[in-house]
C-alpha cells in the first residue's frame, strides 16, 4: 500500500462522499467551537431558514473575544454591542441545544485554551472553528482548521463541510532549543524562513526531535501560529506526551473507551516513506529569543540584531513592505532592537497564555519589578488557569512585579473589548499579530515569548531575558 | 446569494504585500449580531482620518478610482483573522471580484460564500494590468467568469484558473448547505459508522 502523511489518514478517515475529480471532499467535522463574535449570523442564517442543527453535542460554545477581563469577573460586556452578542449566543445555545461555557463558567476562557484543557479534542479528530487559530488542535493530532461565518452555518446545518485537499510541507526541526528559548521563538523562526504566505494553500506536519522533546503546551505555539505563515492547518503525531495530557481531562473517554482509544490513537502518524510537496529542514540550536519588529508576522528577527535596512531586500515587493512597516512601527534601520522603548507588555492569547507560559514569566518576574512608565497586562488563558496561577502562588509574583493580573478572554490579543492601546503606544506581546491596528488604531505590536515580554516589562525596553535569568 | 457572471467596472490597485483582515475590517464593526453597515468599516482606519473626514491620499478615495468594481491585490491578501465581516463589507462597498497572485484560504472560501470572485493571476499579468489601469484612468475592466477573462478595453486580455466547483457556485450563486443537504443519506450513513469505530467519539 502507497505510504500516506497523517494529513491524508485524518482526512481520508472523515471524508463521507468525494465531490469531483478537483480534489474537493464532502468533510465530516467530529468537532465545532463557536464564540459570539463570528457566530451570530451564521445562527441567523439557520433561524431565516428554519434549519436545524444537525449534531448539538459536538459543539461547545465560549465567550472569550468581547469580555471585559478586568481583575473583577462580571457576567456582562461593558459595552452594550459586547453585552448583545453575548445574550444571542447564549439565546442561540439555549435554542439549539448547544453547551454554553458563559462568563462565570469556572471553565471560560479562550476557546482554543478551554477545548484542549477539557479534554474536548482529541488525536484523530477533525475540527473546525470560525476562528483562524483553530490550528493550535493539531498539537493534539486532531486537525483543525479555521472557518468563516457562512462555513459556521454549514457545518452547523449538516456536520460537514465541502472541504478541498491541500498540499503538505512537513517542517523537520532537529537540535536542542537554547537556554531562554521557546516554542514561540521556533515557531516565528520557522514563519519568517517560510515567509507569512508561504504555506498558503499547505498543510504543515511538524516532525524532529525537538518537537518531540517539547511540552503539549509548547506544541501548541506552535500549531497555532503555522497560521501566519499562510497554513490552513498544522498538526504533529500525537505521542505519550499527548496520551499522558489527555489522560484525566474532563471530557476524555474513561474506561475500556480511553483504551479503545488508544490503540487506534497510536496509529496516528505519517508512514515511513509518504512524500510530501515540500519540505523544509530547522536547527534549532542556532535559534535566539526571537522579536518582530514590522506588522507582518514574518518581520522577525533575533534580540541580538537590530532593524533592518532596505538594502537587505530580498526585492521590490519585499522593499516596499519594509519601508511600509518601519514607517507604521516608527523605527529607523538600524536601530538595535534592545534599545526599543515600549509603553505597554501583554502576556495572553490562545498562543500564549497556558500555565507553561506563565510559569516562565513568573521567574522573570520573582524579585523584579514593572519599569516606571510601562503599563504591564497578565490575561490568562481561561479561568482554570487563573485558578491554577493562584494555587501556585504565581499570581502574588505578578501582582508584586506590578503586573494586573486579569480575567480570562483574548483581551490585547485583538482589541475587541475595552483593552486597547492607543496611537503610538508600543506594547511587547506574547500575541500572534503584530497587524498595523491590531491592537488599537495605529498602535504597535512588537511579537515574543511570554518571558521576552516579562524582561521588556522590567526594563522598560526589548531585552534579552537570558541576560535577566541566567542558567542553573 | 448574486450570482456572478459577467462583470465590468472600474479597478483599483491595492498592492502592498500581506494586506490582512484587520486593517481591511477594524475590530470596532465586528461587534454587530447581523451584516448590516460594513461598508462604513472596510479599510477603516486608512479610508478616513482621525476626524471621521474621507482621507484624500487612500487609493479608494481619489477620483479615478473612486466607486471600484474590483481591486487588483497583491500576495496574501486577506490574511489573518477568519472574519468574514471583511467579506461582507467589500461587497456591500460594491467590490464584486478581486484579481491578485495570492489569497490567504480562509478569507479566498469566504469571498466564494459571497459572491465575490478571486481571481489568481500571475505576478507578471497583474503587473501588466495595473500598468494598464494607471495609464488609462476610468478605463473600465470586464471579468467574464463563465470563459474564465479579463479584459480592459481592447487593451489586455488574461485568462485565470478556477476549479469547476467554486466557478459554478458563483456563475448560479448556489446555497451550499441546501447543495450538501442532497448528500443528507451519505451523511448519516458515514455518521453511523464513524461512531461505531470511534465509539468515544459519540456525544
Amino acid at each position: 500500500m502507497k505510504p500516506k502523511t497523517l494529513y491524508d489518514k485524518l482526512i481520508d478517515s472523515h471524508v463521507v462522499k468525494t465531490l469531483d475529480g478537483d480534489c474537493h471532499v464532502l468533510l465530516y467535522i467530529d468537532r465545532h467551537i463557536v464564540n459570539e463574535y463570528t457566530s451570530p449570523q451564521a445562527f441567523s442564517g439557520l433561524r431565516e431558514q428554519d434549519r436545524a442543527v444537525w449534531r448539538p453535542g459536538t459543539t461547545l460554545a465560549v465567550v472569550d473575544h468581547v469580555n471585559s477581563t478586568e481583575p473583577e469577573r462580571v457576567d456582562f460586556a461593558l459595552d452594550e454591542a459586547g453585552a448583545n452578542q453575548m445574550r444571542y449566543l447564549a439565546d442561540n445555545c439555549e435554542k439549539y441545544g448547544i453547551e454554553l461555557f458563559d462568563l462565570l463558567d469556572k471553565r471560560q476562557g479562550i476557546e482554543h485554551v478551554v477545548a484542549p484543557e477539557q479534554g474536548l479534542v482529541l488525536p484523530g479528530m477533525v475540527i473546525a472553528a470560525g476562528d483562524s487559530h483553530t490550528t493550535t488542535y493539531g498539537a493534539l493530532g486532531a486537525f483543525g482548521f479555521g472557518i468563516g461565518t457562512s462555513e459556521i452555518e454549514h457545518l452547523l446545518a449538516t456536520q460537514t463541510l465541502v472541504y478541498k485537499r491541500l498540499k503538505t510541507m512537513r517542517v523537520t526541526i532537529s537540535g536542542a532549543l537554547g537556554f531562554g528559548v521557546t516554542s514561540k521563538d521556533l515557531i516565528m523562526t520557522v514563519i519568517r524562513k517560510v515567509g507569512s504566505s508561504g504555506a498558503t494553500g499547505y498543510v504543515m506536519e511538524f516532525a524532529g526531535s525537538t518537537i518531540s522533546d517539547l511540552s503539549v503546551e509548547a506544541r501548541m505555539t506552535i500549531c497555532n501560529m503555522a497560521v501566519e505563515a499562510g497554513a490552513r492547518g498544522a498538526y504533529m503525531a500525537p505521542d505519550d506526551k499527548v496520551f499522558d495530557y489527555l489522560k484525566n481531562k474532563p471530557r476524555a473517554p474513561k474506561g475500556p473507551l480511553w483504551s479503545q482509544a488508544l490503540v487506534k490513537w497510536r496509529e496516528l502518524k505519517t508512514d515511513d516513506g509518504a512524500a510530501f510537496d515540500k519540505e523544509v529542514e530547522l536547527d534549532a540550536s542556532a535559534i535566539e529569543p526571537m522579536v518582530s519588529w514590522g506588522i507582518s508576522p514574518d518581520q522577525a528577527a533575533g534580540i541580538s540584531g537590530s532593524v533592518p535596512s532596505v538594502e537587505n531586500a530580498s526585492g521590490r515587493v519585499d522593499k516596499i513592505a519594509i519601508e511600509k512597516a518601519q514607517k507604521y512601527m516608527g523605527l529607523s534601520p538600524g536601530t538595535q532592537f534592545d534599545d526599543i522603548p515600549i509603553t505597554h507588555a501583554f502576556i495572553g492569547s490562545c498562543t500564549n497564555s497556558r500555565i507553561e507560559d506563565l510559569r516562565q514569566v513568573a521567574e522573570v518576574l520573582d524579585g523584579r519589578r514593572v519599569a516606571d512608565g510601562v503599563r504591564a497586562i497578565i490575561v490568562p488563558g481561561s479561568s482554570m488557569v487563573r485558578q491554577q496561577a493562584e494555587a501556585e502562588g504565581l499570581a502574588t509574583i505578578f501582582k508584586t512585579a506590578g503586573f494586573e493580573w486579569r480575567q480570562s478572554g483574548c483581551s490585547l490579543c485583538l482589541a475587541m473589548n475595552a483593552d486597547v492601546l492607543k496611537p503610538g503606544e508600543r506594547c511587547a506581546s506574547s500575541t500572534n499579530r503584530n497587524f498595523e491596528g491590531r491592537q488599537g488604531t495605529g498602535a504597535r505590536t512588537h511579537l515574543m515569548s511570554p518571558a521576552m515580554v516579562a524582561a521588556a516589562a522590567v526594563t522598560g525596553r526589548l531585552t534579552d531575558v537570558r541576560k535577566l535569568v541566567r542558567s542553573q | 446569494m448574486e450570482p456572478f457572471e459577467t462583470v465590468s467596472g472600474i479597478a483599483a490597485p491595492m498592492l502592498d504585500a500581506n494586506i490582512d483582515t484587520d486593517v481591511i475590517m477594524p475590530k470596532q464593526f465586528l461587534l454587530g449580531v447581523d451584516r448590516k453597515g460594513l461598508d462604513r468599516g472596510v479599510f477603516h482606519d486608512q479610508r478616513f482620518l482621525p476626524d471621521g473626514q474621507l482621507n484624500p491620499d487612500f487609493v479608494l478615495n481619489k477620483p479615478k478610482h473612486k466607486g471600484a468594481t474590483f481591486l487588483l491585490t497583491g500576495p496574501n491578501f486577506g490574511c489573518g483573522s477568519s472574519r468574514e465581516h471583511a467579506v461582507w463589507g467589500l461587497k456591500q462597498m460594491g467590490i464584486r471580484a478581486l484579481i491578485g497572485t495570492s489569497f490567504a484560504g480562509i478569507f479566498f472560501d469566504n469571498c466564494m460564500k459571497n459572491g465575490i470572485l478571486a481571481a489568481k493571476i500571475d505576478e507578471n499579468e497583474l503587473k501588466k494590468l495595473s500598468e494598464v489601469i494607471e495609464k488609462n484612468p476610468g478605463v473600465p475592466l470586464t471579468v467574464d467568469l463563465s470563459q474564465q477573462k479579463i479584459s480592459v478595453a481592447d487593451n489586455l486580455e488574461l485568462t485565470f484558473d478556477i476549479d469547476r466547483l467554486r466557478k459554478d457556485t458563483l456563475l448560479m450563486g448556489l446555497d451550499p448547505i441546501s447543495a450538501t443537504l442532497q448528500h443528507k443519506q451519505d451523511i448519516l450513513n458515514f455518521e453511523k459508522r464513524h461512531l461505531h469505530e470511534n465509539p468515544w467519539l459519540a456525544d
